[in-house]
């Protein structure tokens, strides 16, 4: 016999898509007494500011009390060299039963050396997005099971989505060093071929234009290959 | 002249690591390119006799750097981008990225432009999990029922060919709205096929749904369990199937789906054949939704008309009008303008939940990106699924989770 499916749902969820129950009322329930806590905005969802040093204990609480048990994305946004600070880690949950997101912001204390607890432990799925994390700003997550490089390679010395970091790439050896040390390769910086070609901010296209940034590439005289 | 030549050994950890080992378990490396790795997942695996003790999945083989990609473009400019994430439903991740950008952008779209979106992502859906379902079959050593999808598959193809001008990489969406609009006849080439499409699925059920072989290789295997699919933050399909309801396109509706009646298929026992079960139904319920979005596809306009700094004016126009010409000038050099803000938007996409989160400091370009691949989340339950099976099962349970490298390496 072919399995049948347990349940089959017809008619649209009555809630809609309304955070009818993420109210005012909630955001005060959920603040009230947590001082590490502060409220930031609740534009597309509720957005909460938490302190590193309580992460783990609130989304314990979240994922107990508040039904926020799935863990939807983990990353970083990194605030440029002049920020005060640097990184902020920002966590996104989904409530199965408020049909809801949640994003928590957590500012990393140290621009040189930023850590902040791993939620790994309350979270399994944290595990991969905090590597990632790591691997992409550098951010370290105490207490993590297996803190190392998932997309890069484990050698690798570079953070590549810290906005110092250029598009094109750095020059950097093969990561395996028998094929290196016979073919003599490394790893290149991407041709870029003058690019990227935006004007940013108030930046002119003229300036953009690849011709502009690559004085030997004109009518005249082709660019060079 | 004399040659030298010298012998290169390719760093192989998994023999590297066996030679080490002192226990009488063995190391296999399989992939990174390896049939049953659908792409070039590396899984570095300990086996005790044929049970594996212990698996690591290595990823990374196919990171291009998209986030960063996206930092440093226009917001239109990143929409060939996604088509190469979950590059088996590319049509599907340009809408939700669309819609990401809108939402920040405060736009509201034509009804029309959301019921063309609805149609393409549904047939991005059939055409995903027709692979998915084929590849599956293959996996589990059923040639034939590969063939079948394939063919339906390439009907579909010629469909997005004639829409968007390309078979697999679309790019088919603007922020605000779509490339162009659906060409004329094309609608009742789409419901012929739907027509005809139950049929096809129906080959492949008999082939496959109530195969003994088939059943005795998926059946009870790769068991997921609820607890654990949430807590691993699985989405779509392999959630579904471990019995967990979640489907954002009922919970929180976008583009329009709370106007199309369809069921959501659950899975009772969390295991390979469910996944199988979950996806095949999905399939039928996707064609019921193209049906209805062919029924009443409005008329209108495909983009937002009032979006003036973020959706470039139609080509007649700015060939004969200066405003238009200028409108369309600021757009393409400077790219659409968004306000400052953060977003985080969630599609159902065939593989799952596809996220965009957003952070937007005015201007054309991005700040930051963040791709919420459902592949990437989907693969991490490797480390916690796969220890207790024996090697035959690795192709059956990464044949049934669907996932595609190019969206989990980004």
């Amino acid at each position: 016999m072919s399995r049948q499916f347990a349940t089959c749902r017809i008619s649209p969820n009555p809630l809609g898509s309304l955070d009818s129950m993420i109210d005012d009322d909630f955001v005060k329930s959920l603040l009230d007494g947590r001082d590490y806590l502060s409220f930031k905005h609740h534009e597309d969802c509720l957005t909460i500011n938490c302190l590193p040093e309580s992460l783990v204990d609130f989304t314990k609480h979240l994922r107990d009390e508040e039904t926020f048990d799935l863990l939807v994305d983990l990353t970083a946004v990194d605030h440029g060299d002049g920020a005060e600070k640097r990184f902020s880690v920002v966590l996104h949950f989904y409530s199965l039963v408020h049909k809801s997101y949640l994003r928590i912001h957590v500012l990393c204390p140290d621009n040189e050396a930023p850590c902040i607890p791993s939620v790994s432990s309350v979270f399994p799925a944290a595990n991969w997005h905090e590597r990632e994390t790591f691997d992409m700003f550098g951010i370290s997550f105490s207490d993590h099971p297996n803190l190392k490089r998932i997309l890069m390679w484990d050698d690798y010395p570079y953070f590549p989505l810290r906005k110092e970091f250029p598009l094109a790439g750095i020059e950097v050896p093969l990561p395996a060093a028998d094929v290196a040390e016979v073919t003599g390769a490394d790893v290149d910086p991407a041709p870029m071929m003058g690019g990227p070609f935006v004007a940013s901010g108030n930046s002119r296209m003229s300036e953009a234009e690849p011709r502009a940034k690559d004085e030997s590439w004109t009518e005249k005289s082709e660019k060079p290959l | 002249m004399s040659t030298t030549v010298k012998e290169v050994q390719i760093g192989d950890v998994g023999a590297q690591a066996a030679s080490h080992s002192e226990s009488a378990h063995m190391s296999l490396n399989v992939g990174p390119s390896h049939p049953t790795t659908h792409g070039v997942l590396r899984l570095l695996m300990e086996l005790d006799g044929d049970l594996i003790t212990r698996c690591e999945p290595v990823l990374g083989y196919l990171h291009r750097g998209d986030e960063k990609i996206a930092e440093n473009m226009t917001y239109n400019q990143f929409v060939p981008y996604t088509d190469r994430l979950d590059y088996l439903a590319p049509l599907a991740n340009n809408v939700a990225y669309a819609i990401t950008v809108e939402n920040l952008a405060g736009l509201k779209l034509p009804e029309r432009c959301e019921a063309i979106r609805v149609l393409v992502c549904e047939m991005a859906r059939i055409s995903s999990h027709l692979l998915g379902m084929g590849v599956f079959g293959m996996d589990a050593g059923a040639w034939t029922p590969f063939m079948y999808t394939f063919t339906e598959r390439e009907k579909l193809y010629t469909l997005f060919e004639e829409l968007t001008g390309a078979r697999f990489t679309t790019s088919y969406t603007r922020i605000g709205g779509v490339a162009r609009d659906l060409p004329d006849g094309w609608l009742p080439k789409v419901e012929k096929f739907v027509n005809e499409l139950p049929k096809a699925i129906d080959e492949v059920e008999k082939l496959l749904t109530r195969n003994r072989i088939f059943l005795d290789r998926t059946e009870g295997i790769g068991t997921i369990s609820k607890e654990d699919a949430i807590a691993y933050g699985l989405t779509g399909p392999n959630l579904r199937a471990s019995g967990v309801d979640l489907d954002l396109r009922k919970d929180k509706p976008y583009s329009g789906y709370e106007k199309y009646e369809f069921d959501v298929p659950i899975g009772s026992k969390g295991d390979c054949y469910d996944r199988y079960l979950v996806r095949i139904e999905e399939v039928r319920q996707s064609i019921l939704i193209v049906k209805q979005v062919i029924a009443s596809m409005p008329g209108g306009l495909w983009y937002a008309e009032d979006a003036k700094k973020i959706f470039a004016p139609p080509k007649e126009k700015i060939m004969t009008s200066m405003e238009e010409l200028i409108q369309n000038f600021m757009i393409v050099t400077e790219g659409p303008q968004i306000p400052p803000g953060e977003t985080y938007f969630e599609a159902e996409n065939p593989k799952g939940a596809l996220g965009f989160y957003l952070v937007s400091k005015g201007g054309g370009v991005p700040y930051r990106l963040k791709i919420r691949a459902p592949s990437f989340c989907n693969l991490s339950i490797l480390e916690k699924l796969v220890p207790g099976h024996m090697l035959s099962d690795i192709t059956v349970i990464l044949g049934s989770l669907d996932f595609v490298m190019g969206e989990c390496d980004r």
